[in-house]
């Protein structure tokens, strides 16, 4: 570790909070483009002139927009969100208890995904151009083309309906045991496992087989290496960069993109939160929720980048 | 009774467009034990797909088709992937070409020299690092103890040949491949290598495989010859026999290929006009972030004065990192130089090519080391020949489609070949192309950047012959840049010495060891291996002075 990493770091962490800034305010921007007007709606249709008047008052809406953005950033900073429209509650709140479920959900599936895929991508890169690997390539494929609403949809089929193995909504059985717990995230779980992993298996096995083919792999094949040294000792290491970049874009998708799965499953996450946001036009929800996904894709990605500058011995030495 | 034996081998290789082709057609050759075998011959020749063959390797896209190769008493063609890899590293090793990209990268040094040994569980791993750092010693490499505990880009390029023999001998093989393991070196890291991988090799008793297409080079390590074209030996015999009653013609226009009958007599009365050219005044110039004095981060140029005559041809001459393509690239204004002038008849050129006038970007033009890249690989060779003639001489139909005609034929290439593209020609026709582009904007001068260094002895030598014709005819003056001293005393009249960025001294061709009176001119002169068995151990020179002068 030495000095010209740190300032490689920090660069990186510094490009991602200026990313963060400007998202945000596009996120303001797009929410404050929205049709309609706030007060109105709120107060419905039978309104007086002279209540709207004081709500938009109240709820600071006669201010121009650019000093709501830098007092909604200002709040930010300091973890106020806002309050939701519609319930009076803080959005912080709101998002706090379904941002646990979603990250719980995504960290089982990243938990079975990432090794699933991980060794997927090695064995086929490994056994290239086998059956094996034949199999898996058309099976990855496969999945990439089904939409998650089919796969889903045939899941809640097959176990729920059919086999009558697995509750069909992930909550509202009950959670006494491991084993009731274990039923209810089966079918969200296998759901994502099978969108975010083919991605994956894809991207580690080009990875691998690229570096596969560099001089100091044939080196070692002329040392007497067995395949699974070259792959693991020699091509891996200098495959972790790329691999790392495509499992950030891949479990990004688990913050922000399960807003399907949430709903087949009625899954208490932030995803179905942020849908409900939009159909109750409930702006400091909908901001807060598409700030919330921009950070972790932001974390996610930055991540990557740090284990890529890390893994490259020229930089660290 | 032969370490190793190859009888009679066929190896086929699937081209990428689905043809099937030999490649070697029927080799046969034994190497005792203790002996050091050189394969030599161009590229395509088959030489280092035999040399794998001796490990049971066949690269991507080849196969065995029949014959035998036996080692140590193993058929290393039927022989089970499992048979084959017990005896690679421990009965036959492999020095690459470029330990540059024989080494990985993300691991340490030390890591990768005893991986043999714990591949093969040959001995414990402390033995094997003790081992590894005698090896170092023997290597005459520099701290044996520590350097192990560095990444390969930690140390220059003939340390990293040196740890890849090192790699290589790890195990105690019975006979060691090196493939063209001093190409990418700089003569005077060459000598230091050569010299330890020989008394390395003769002190173990090891029998070797040396491949190279650098007859001079084989000539000081090897015991037996072996001349290879076409995957067909040509010729073997002893080093003394090759060298010195070569029987095969295609030796002997190897031989002759190396020793350019120094400078044919050109005519004096061509430079008539006389007159600089083309004028270098006083250039620095680098790479990187430019500092607040306009300084870039690397100084590659201090203060480079040079002078073409008209009619007369410029050498420039380095090692790697001196500064002698950078200069071309100035000349050329691809990299406008922080201070000092370009002047081409007498004019100053602006700095950029951008603001040169047609007429002047007309006079001067720039032939590429990298033929293959040089030229566009979705373009035909006329319309890459082509270009020039429309956009400097706006020719059009009937005068252009002849103009093509005429510069095809100036380069010794058939006329239909127009309508080819870059990827169907070899790498001599390809430079012949690049030559023929230049050559169509009717050039005063050429920089020529290395153009004969990615091309076999032979055809280097016909490109070396067509540019001397080439400036009879047309009145030509060349800049001619090379790391290869013999080519440049070929077709130069002077030759400019660099070094680390700065000239070192400027000589007359004819007799340039003779005049040299630098130290470092002398030491890259005298670093150049000679078609003589004995030219290596003669050779007398201060480590301690070549070590300084690369560091200088």
């Amino acid at each position: 570790m030495n000095s010209k990493v740190l300032s490689l770091i920090a660069g990186r962490i510094g490009v991602a909070l200026v990313t963060l800034l400007i998202v945000s305010f596009l996120v303001f921007a797009a929410t404050e483009m929205l049709p309609g007007d706030v007060a109105q709606v709120l107060l419905g249709q039978a309104a007086t002139p002279e209540a709207v008047a004081g709500l938009r008052e109240a709820m600071h809406l006669d201010q121009p927009a650019i000093m709501r953005f830098l007092g909604w950033l200002g709040g930010m900073a300091h973890g106020d969100l806002g309050h939701s429209y519609t319930n009076r509650m803080a959005v912080s709140e709101l998002i706090g208890t379904r941002l646990g479920n979603t990250m719980k959900l995504a960290a089982i599936t990243a938990a079975v995904a990432v090794p699933v895929a991980l060794s997927l991508g090695i064995l086929t890169a490994i056994w290239r151009g086998s059956l094996f690997d034949r199999a898996v390539s058309t099976l990855v494929v496969g999945v990439i083309s089904i939409p998650e609403f089919m796969v889903a949809t045939l899941a809640v089929l097959i176990f729920a309906v059919w086999l009558g193995w697995l509750p069909a909504l992930s909550f509202g059985g009950s959670t006494d045991s491991i084993w009731d717990i274990l039923r209810a995230y089966a079918m969200p779980v296998i759901t994502l496992t099978f969108v975010v992993s083919a991605q994956m298996i894809r991207m580690t096995r080009a990875a691998v087989i690229e570096t596969m083919k560099a001089p100091y792999v044939e080196m070692a094949l002329l040392k007497g290496a067995s395949r699974s040294r070259m792959v693991l000792r020699h091509a891996l290491p200098n495959a972790i960069g790329p691999i790392v970049n495509a499992m950030a874009l891949s479990l990004s998708y688990l913050l922000g993109g399960v807003i399907i799965v949430e709903t087949i499953f009625s899954y208490p996450g932030v995803a179905k939160l942020m849908v409900d946001a939009v159909a109750t036009r409930d702006l400091p929800l909908i901001q807060g929720c598409a700030m919330i996904f921009c950070l972790g894709y932001l974390f996610l990605i930055t991540i990557a980048d740090v284990v890529a500058i890390l893994s490259n011995p020229r930089l660290r030495h | 009774m032969n370490l190793a034996e190859i009888r009679d081998l066929h190896l086929g290789a699937v081209t990428d467009s689905g043809r099937k082709v030999e490649i070697i057609k029927g080799v046969s050759l034994d190497i005792a034990p203790g002996e050091i075998v050189a394969l030599i011959g161009e590229s395509g020749s088959g030489k280092t797909t035999i040399a794998l063959s001796l490990m049971g390797h066949v690269r991507q896209g080849c196969h065995f088709e029949s014959g035998s190769v036996t080692v140590d008493g193993t058929d290393m063609v039927t022989a089970n992937e499992t048979a084959r890899a017990r005896m690679r590293g421990t009965t036959v090793a492999y020095v690459p070409q470029s330990a540059a990209a024989g080494f990985n990268p993300a691991k340490k040094l030390m890591d990768q020299v005893v991986e043999v040994a714990k591949i093969h569980s040959l001995m414990p791993l402390d033995q094997a690092r003790a081992k590894a750092v005698d090896i170092f010693r023997a290597l005459a490499l520099p701290d044996p103890e520590n350097i192990g505990d560095r990444y390969p880009h930690q140390v220059s390029g003939g340390q990293l040949q040196r740890l890849a023999a090192a790699m290589a001998l790890i195990g105690d093989p019975k006979l060691v491949i090196f493939d063209e393991p001093t190409t990418a070196l700089d003569v005077t890291t060459q000598i230091e290598v050569l010299r330890a991988f020989k008394s390395v090799m003769k002190n173990g008793g090891m029998a070797g495989v040396y491949v190279s297409h650098d007859l001079a080079v084989v000539a000081q390590i090897a015991d037996r010859i072996i001349v290879l074209k076409g995957g067909e030996i040509q010729e073997q015999g002893s080093a003394t026999q090759i060298l010195e009653a070569a029987g095969h013609p295609y030796t002997r226009s190897l031989l002759s290929a190396f020793k350019p009958d120094a400078r044919v007599a050109r005519a004096q009365d061509v430079d008539q006009l006389g007159g600089i050219v083309l004028a270098a005044d006083q250039i620095t110039a680098g790479y990187g972030p430019v500092d607040r004095h306009g300084r870039p981060h690397k100084i590659a140029l201090h203060q480079v004065s040079c002078n073409l005559e008209r009619g007369r041809n410029l050498g420039v001459i380095g090692e790697s990192g001196s500064g002698k393509s950078t200069l071309a690239r100035c000349m050329a204004g691809l990299l406008p130089p922080v201070s000092g002038t370009v002047s081409l008849g007498g004019n100053d050129l602006a700095p950029q090519v951008q603001r040169r006038s047609k007429e002047e970007l007309r006079r001067l033009q720039i032939v590429f080391q990298l033929a293959d890249t040089a030229l566009n690989p979705a373009q035909s060779i006329g319309d890459s020949i082509g270009r020039p003639l429309r956009f400097y001489h706006c020719m059009k139909g009937g005068a252009y489609d002849a103009r093509i005609a005429e510069l095809l034929d100036m380069v010794r290439l058939p006329g239909a070949m127009r309508h080819r593209l870059p990827g169907e020609l070899s790498g001599g026709q390809k430079q012949r192309v690049n030559l023929a582009r230049a050559l169509a904007a009717n050039p005063e001068v050429i920089l020529c950047d290395e153009i004969t260094s990615a091309l076999d002895t032979v055809v280097a030598a016909a490109v070396i012959d067509l540019l001397k014709e080439l400036q009879r005819d047309l009145n030509l003056s060349y800049v001619f840049i090379s790391h290869d001293l013999s080519t440049v005393e070929a077709i130069c009249d002077d030759v400019m010495v660099m070094h680390h960025g700065r000239v070192v001294e400027t000589l007359p061709a004819a007799g340039l060891h003779q005049a040299a009176r630098d130290p470092y001119s002398k030491l890259l002169f005298a670093s150049v291996p000679k078609l003589d068995i004995g030219w290596l151990d003669r050779l007398t020179q201060d480590p301690d002075f070549t070590a300084a002068m690369a560091a200088r």
